[in-house]
């Protein structure tokens, strides 16, 4: 499961392959005329759309790759780097480059192409920049906090506009569509003469139109990887084909009692929940543990009897069954909720009075819930004060520019 | 390989896919203005490290436990791009030592106003965190707002200040 960085790959390569990355950016910029600048400046005149074609189309291309690799499971979305919205710098920022770019000629990947053919005005582009970023720097102290000010964190756009992800990349798809259309039409109006002639046989253009399109109209559909997995394991032909086994309490609480050092107890409720009350030798894990690349090596230990705990049982069956559809072996849903268990063994914290114990019982549980319940909560206690294990932290992957 | 260039679709495809496989291996994206960032910090805090040791700017390299500067991913990726820019405008037959500007423009006005804009361009990626390709392409990629807005407020304001500028180019 991707991304590689930084686990499987070193700092070194890492910057080997940085080299190796930039070579095949510029090669495919320069090939696409990114290094002229009167084709760049075209976009804001009409007369030469390349610009917009391969933004758009890379953007679209990268983004539905890596919202399909995220969907089966190849790639961790969650531990790639989501550049971090700074709301105002990011407008403010964006204008001046904006001033810059039309200027100038050049953004600053597309200078370092040109220059690399030769092109003069690129190298004053490129000097130009290092002495702006350096008095960037010398007014920076003075701007610091304007700079720093709205920060709203790693947001996804279609979070900030309030509605599903498929139904934005849709929309992002279309967008991009009707502009090539459109914008090809504007081209032949400001520029009859020398409008760049696609080399693709008009076909091959309109299949890939299609194709895109299908795409996006699939994305309107797809589910989160968190739906789609839930969706599938809550099928009834899944169901059955698929059988769980559960935790019985008595079994449970044995296992506790005797110390058992091949249990362990997933619980997935919320931080305060778990805070409250929590079973000896649990780990409080979330859905990050169970859909992210690194996991937790607990769950990958097959050796271990893992019993899941959650809100409600039904929960419980729906991560064990995720957990062993994505390869865990020896997963058990609890078969109660925790506060039935609880309530079983007389351990809830904040009771008032004891409750009777369950007459009905034969006298052998009964008496082994007797002890199990006194042995439990020593144990709890005991837990309480040494802290639970904290589940590792996901290192989070540095970028931006 | 003759002098024409690619077509933009494919170009696009490509660059998505190289974008695509670089999130995949790295978990980043592409990008370019946090080079030039690097290398100034570079210089300041070789000629003048009192100086830099002053401004906040500098505070992420200044002290001894700190990475180098120039030893960061954008520094590398850059020099590739220079490398393999080079490596297509030689197998394409574009090697020259030329400067291009509108029709009605001298090259010395040309120049000033590469200088210019390069001199914003590269500021406001600082203040933005990123330019077109490390905040604007790569932000678009795994959809984060930082980068759809970074790429309406450049665009936006290219066209609308292309009327002003159109001397430049027209």
């Amino acid at each position: 499961m991707g991304p590689f960085v930084p686990e499987l790959i070193s700092e070194p390569f890492n910057l080997i392959l940085a080299f190796l990355i930039g070579i095949a950016f510029g090669f495919i910029l320069e090939q696409a005329g990114f290094s002229s600048s009167r084709r760049l400046a075209g976009v804001f005149y009409g007369y030469d759309f390349t610009v917009l074609r391969v933004f758009f189309t890379a953007a679209v291309t990268a983004m539905s790759g890596v919202l399909l690799l995220g969907h089966w499971g190849y790639l961790d979305v969650d531990a790639i780097f989501i550049n971090p919205t700074w709301l105002y710098p990011a407008i403010v920022g964006g204008v001046i480059m904006g001033i810059g770019f039309i200027l100038g000629g050049y953004c600053p990947g597309t200078s370092i192409c040109a220059l690399a053919i030769g092109k003069v005005d690129a190298l004053f582009f490129v000097i130009g920049g290092m002495v702006g970023t350096f008095l960037y720097a010398e007014i920076y102290p003075s701007i610091q906090s304007f700079v720093n000010s709205s920060a709203l964190g790693p947001i996804y756009v279609f979070d900030s506009l309030g509605i599903p992800q498929g139904v934005f990349a849709f929309i992002l798809i279309a967008v991009a569509l009707m502009a090539f259309i459109l914008t090809s039409k504007i081209e032949k109006k400001v520029n009859p003469d020398n409008a760049p002639s696609l080399s693709f046989p008009t076909f091959s253009l309109r299949l890939a139109t299609a194709a895109t399109f299908l795409l996006a109209l699939w994305f309107l559909w797809m589910p989160d990887r968190k739906q789609y997995l839930e969706q599938m394991v809550s099928k009834t032909d899944y169901i059955l084909q698929n059988p769980v086994a559960l935790m019985p309490v008595d079994e449970l609480a044995f296992r506790l009692v005797d110390r058992d050092p091949r249990l362990q107890i997933f619980d997935f409720r919320s931080e305060d929940e778990f805070q409250q009350f929590a079973l000896p030798n649990s780990v409080r894990l979330t859905e990050r543990d169970v859909l992210g690349k690194s996991g937790n090596e607990l769950i990958r230990n097959e050796f271990l009897k893992k019993v899941v705990i959650a809100k409600d049982l039904k929960q419980a069956e729906t991560i064990a069954r995720i957990l062993m559809h994505l390869g865990a072996k020896n997963v058990y849903p609890l078969e109660t909720d925790i506060h039935t268990f609880a309530q079983l063994f007389h351990l809830q914290p904040n009771e008032v009075k004891p409750a009777q114990w369950d007459t009905g019982l034969d006298p052998i549980t009964l008496q082994f819930r007797k002890m199990a319940s006194e042995t439990l909560k020593q144990m709890i206690a005991e837990e309480k004060t040494k802290g639970q294990k904290k589940p590792r932290a996901v290192k989070k992957i540095k970028g931006g520019c | 390989m003759n002098t024409k260039y690619m077509n933009p679709y494919l170009a696009g495809f490509l660059l998505g896919l190289l974008l695509l496989a670089t999130i995949f291996i790295t978990g980043r994206g592409l990008g370019a203005s946090g080079a030039f960032k690097n290398v100034i910090i570079a210089g300041v805090i070789t000629t003048a490290p009192n100086h830099a040791a002053q401004n906040p700017f500098y505070q992420d390299y200044v002290g001894k436990d700190k990475e180098p500067p120039l030893k960061a991913w954008l520094v590398f990726e850059v020099l590739g791009v220079l490398f393999g820019a080079f490596l297509s405008g030689l197998l394409s037959n574009r090697l020259k030592w030329t400067t291009e500007s509108g029709p009605h423009l001298k090259p010395q006005w040309r120049w000033f106003f590469a200088a210019l804009g390069g001199m914003l361009f590269i500021a406001g990626a600082q203040m933005a965190r990123g330019c077109t390709s490390g905040a604007a392409l790569s932000g678009m990629a795994v959809l984060s707002t930082a980068g759809f807005v970074t790429m309406m407020a450049i665009f936006g304001t290219g066209y609308m200040a292309a009327f002003f500028a159109r001397r430049l180019w027209k």
